[in-house]
């Protein structure tokens, strides 16, 4: 607690997210500005995007950002450029490249571990349908069981 | 500032008292571990009955020395170093009171205590389950307690003293020093903590070796009120994000947010299965392994926030002494439960027999949905840590992954629920059910169709999100109508069992939910500008004036306030007073957003600084159907109470039995 006090001390410098200063006259190229920074990680905060962050740094890499839009990069050829200076941390969104593959193939594929083994059970549940008769309760003892519980 | 006057050795004797009550405590559980178990084990009924006293006696001291760092917190006693560095005697009652809990030695005693208030209401309540089976349950839930107690006397004792006491403290967080963050943290813990008791449950039943429908209905109440407390709980503290981090973001994926929704998101497909238990028998043994998973996700959750593995922007104690503590409990509880599990599961047989296309399949893709999502937000909340440790790559995972990740399992299970919801027990038919639900579909689809159509060209999400909201909306609606009878009538209706009323209120709010989030994050409107005193601006559909900024001062800071009036057509709708303010003790500045809040939007107003040409950097935000997020979770907590209030849970508890509900005349 107290180290995130001194963190947000040293941080909260009565500076807030993007200022009308940095807002490009382009509203098109503005927007995408907005887009990608969303994405981009503020390095001297917690979990916050640089556009959202408070931080000085968060304001000079918005600024950085928009500089390197308005001499004519692509999106990605701005991202790659902050990339390389500040490391592949800075980005919010993992790319998908090399292990980040098991990140975003782990919800698919358990998924379809999980389908597969409900499957099984299910197929399993409804085949002893049909033997399951001989050693269950009978349909008396059912009908009492169920009133029992239903009380 | 006046100070309770009393003789410094009495303020001292309650503290004493508070520490030796801990201790005791402590003590009591330890016995309540050992001596029900092994009285259940030989069938001594002494030795079992024992622990209903023991659970009692432990609730009664841990709520004494709770008490008493309450006490201490209000009577502002600086001689005891958690109040030094949490409080200050300027600060209003209210969050001195809620400064006990705003700290991590305090809040592990808060843990503790619910640790032991729902054993004592086992104790009380649980008159109707089988003597070993609560032995057991209580023994379980006490030797929680044992490692909990010992995590707070060894590590982390808010009995501390000071041997110079200062003359003031330090004052808590003033983000802390919020109505809505005061309670935010003790219904947390009452979830995470709740879930405690379906654990206990679950390895109770694993001892045993038998569960049966009883155990699905025992063990139902304890696993819904978990999960409603952590709905409240997690809805208050979005809610304060949103109007306290000063830009209205009211989720942001952060490693201790995830920490609390994981857990939620088992304990919603734990309450589903449990059903599945109560009235098929079926699914026992995934029921058990989900009640241990989802106490073990409580337990995860506590190690984030206290271990500062993961870096967070509310990480609490970054002390790795307790870190480890914590994780040897966790090992220990879900290790342990885990290899009972494997030892015993093959022995919970299941009973009832189904088709593929029936309500417990329908449940079980619920569960299948609510489990593998939850995977998902596990697996990218560790990743950063996995892949610096594994594959030497130091990267983030934030917002937009999960994003990505997650919302389509809650897409899928939106589109499914309702009719999932329709489908009989045993065997049903998908036609019968999709057919009985056309209206509700067409309706759904009419009304996304012409919103899209409204906001032209505009991202689909939220057509979708409306889609969906009004899917399940109107799908629990012809739910809710079809179980009346063949002709349903609205006396029945009303006649319904609370279980019922509980399911349709609860999907509603989810659907509500769902719907807000999508509006919200498509419709959203963003103004920032420099706002020159007395020159009025448009941003949507709204007239802004920024009319005056005051300085102001409060109890225990400065504010800078600004009057914005606030015009819809020339008519006057509001003046708002955002805030900027600065809490000299505790040397921090915060900005306190103002807000109109309505049914359908909220205006939202954040003032910055003054720039060199005199005028102030004002952001305005339109929020529509921002309220919505957090009724729909309203909604859904209501549901669960509803649910709670079920008469059947009563009788399952031991009250007295009554003939079913005479037939309605009519």
């Amino acid at each position: 607690m107290k180290r995130l006090l001194v963190i947000l001390l040293l941080i909260a410098s009565p500076v807030s997210a993007v200022q009308p200063d940095e807002i490009l006259d382009d509203p098109a190229l503005e927007a995408r500005a907005r887009d990608i920074s969303t994405g981009l990680r503020c390095l001297v905060c917690r979990n916050e995007s640089i556009d959202e962050s408070n931080a000085e740094l968060a304001r000079d890499l918005r600024i950085l950002l928009r500089e390197r839009l308005v001499a004519g990069d692509t999106d990605q050829q701005a991202v790659d450029f902050i990339v390389a200076r500040y490391g592949e941390y800075v980005l919010l969104n993992p790319t998908t490249t090399g292990a980040n593959l098991l990140l975003w193939l782990s919800g698919p594929i358990m998924l379809l571990i999980a389908a597969a083994v409900g499957w099984r059970f299910l197929r399993n549940r409804s085949s002893q349908q049909n033997t399951a008769s001989s050693d269950s309760l009978s349909t008396e003892e059912q009908k009492r069981l169920r009133q029992i519980l239903e009380d | 500032m006046v100070l309770v006057q009393r003789p410094a050795y009495k303020r001292a004797m309650i503290t004493e008292l508070g520490h030796f009550a801990l201790i005791l405590a402590f003590l009591v559980a330890i016995v309540q571990t050992v001596v029900p178990l092994i009285g259940a084990a030989r069938r001594w009924n002494g030795w079992m009955v024992f622990a209903e006293p023991a659970a009692l006696a432990q609730f009664l001291l841990t709520a004494f020395a709770f008490g008493a760092l309450v006490w201490a917190f209000t009577t502002s006693d600086f001689s005891l170093r958690v109040v030094v560095e949490n409080s200050h005697s300027a600060k209003p009652m209210l969050y001195k009171i809620s400064g006990t809990w705003g700290n991590h030695e305090g809040s592990m005693l808060l843990w503790v205590l619910i640790v032991a208030l729902f054993g004592a209401m086992a104790a009380v309540f649980g008159g109707g389950l089988p003597p070993t089976l609560k032995a057991r349950v209580l023994s379980v839930q006490a030797a929680i307690g044992v490692a909990f107690f010992a995590f707070i006397l060894f590590t982390s004792n808010p009995f501390d003293r000071l041997a110079v006491p200062p003359f003031d403290g330090r004052d808590l967080n003033p983000l802390l020093q919020d109505p809505g963050l005061a309670f935010h943290p003790p219904f947390l813990y009452l979830g995470y903590v709740g879930l405690s008791m379906a654990f206990s449950f679950a390895v109770a039943a694993l001892i045993e070796g038998r569960v049966d429908a009883a155990w699905g209905r025992w063990v139902r109440p304890w696993t819904l009120a978990a999960w409603v407390f952590l709905t409240i709980g997690i809805a208050l503290g979005s809610w304060w994000a949103y109007y306290e981090l000063g830009w209205g973001g009211f989720w942001f994926w952060d490693p201790v947010e995830n920490a609390s929704f994981m857990p939620w998101l088992l304990a919603a497909a734990l309450l589903h299965s449990a059903i599945v238990v109560e009235k098929r028998e079926a699914l026992k043994s995934w029921t058990i392994l989900l009640a241990i998973i989802a106490f073990g996700f409580s337990l995860i959750g506590t190690f984030i926030v206290r271990s500062g593995l993961l870096t967070s922007v509310h990480a609490f104690a970054n002390d790795p002494e307790r870190g480890v503590f914590i994780l040897f409990i966790l090992v220990i509880f879900i290790g342990g439960a885990l290899t009972l599990f494997a030892a015993r599961a093959q022995a919970m047989e299941a009973k009832g027999v189904f088709g593929v296309v029936s309500r417990e399949s329908a449940l079980i893709l619920n569960n299948i949905l609510l489990a593998v999502s939850c995977f998902v937000v596990f697996f990218g909340t560790l990743w950063p840590m996995v892949a610096e440790m594994a594959f030497d790559r130091k990267l983030s995972v934030g917002a937009p992954f999960f994003n990505a990740a997650f919302t389509p399992f809650m897409i899928v299970l939106g589109i499914v629920l309702p009719v999932g919801a329709m489908l009989p027990w045993k065997r049903g038919r998908l036609g019968r059910a999709a057919w009985s639900l056309r209206y509700a579909f067409a309706l759904a689809v009419a009304l996304a169709v012409l919103i899209w159509a409204m906001q032209s060209g505009r991202s689909a999400l939220g057509p979708v999100g409306l889609f969906l909201g009004a899917w399940i909306t109107f799908g629990a609606i012809v739910d809710l109508w079809s179980r009346t009878g063949r002709k349903g009538s609205v006396g029945r209706l009303f006649r319904l069992p609370g279980a019922d009323w509980g399911k349709a209120v609860a999907h509603t709010g989810l659907g509500v939910t769902m719907f807000a989030i999508a509006g919200l994050t498509a419709w959203e409107v963003e103004d920032i500008r420099v706002a020159q005193s007395g020159q009025p601006f448009e941003v949507g559909q709204f007239t802004l004036t920024l009319q005056d900024v005051r300085r102001v001062q409060g109890p225990n800071y400065f504010s800078t306030t600004a009057d914005v009036k606030v015009e819809k057509d020339g008519r006057f709708i509001n003046v708002l007073n955002p805030e900027k303010r600065d809490y000299p003790v505790a040397g921090m500045p915060t900005t306190e957003a103002a807000i109109d809040y309505r049914f359908l939007r909220d205006l939202y107003v954040v003032i910055g600084d003054q720039q060199a040409d005199g005028g102030w950097v004002l952001r305005t935000y339109i929020k529509p159907l921002a309220n919505w997020i957090w009724g729909g979770c309203f909604l859904m907590a209501l549901g669960g109470l509803l649910s709670l209030s079920d008469r059947r849970f009563r009788v399952a508890a031991g009250a007295q039995k009554t003939p079913p509900g005479g037939v309605p005349a009519e």
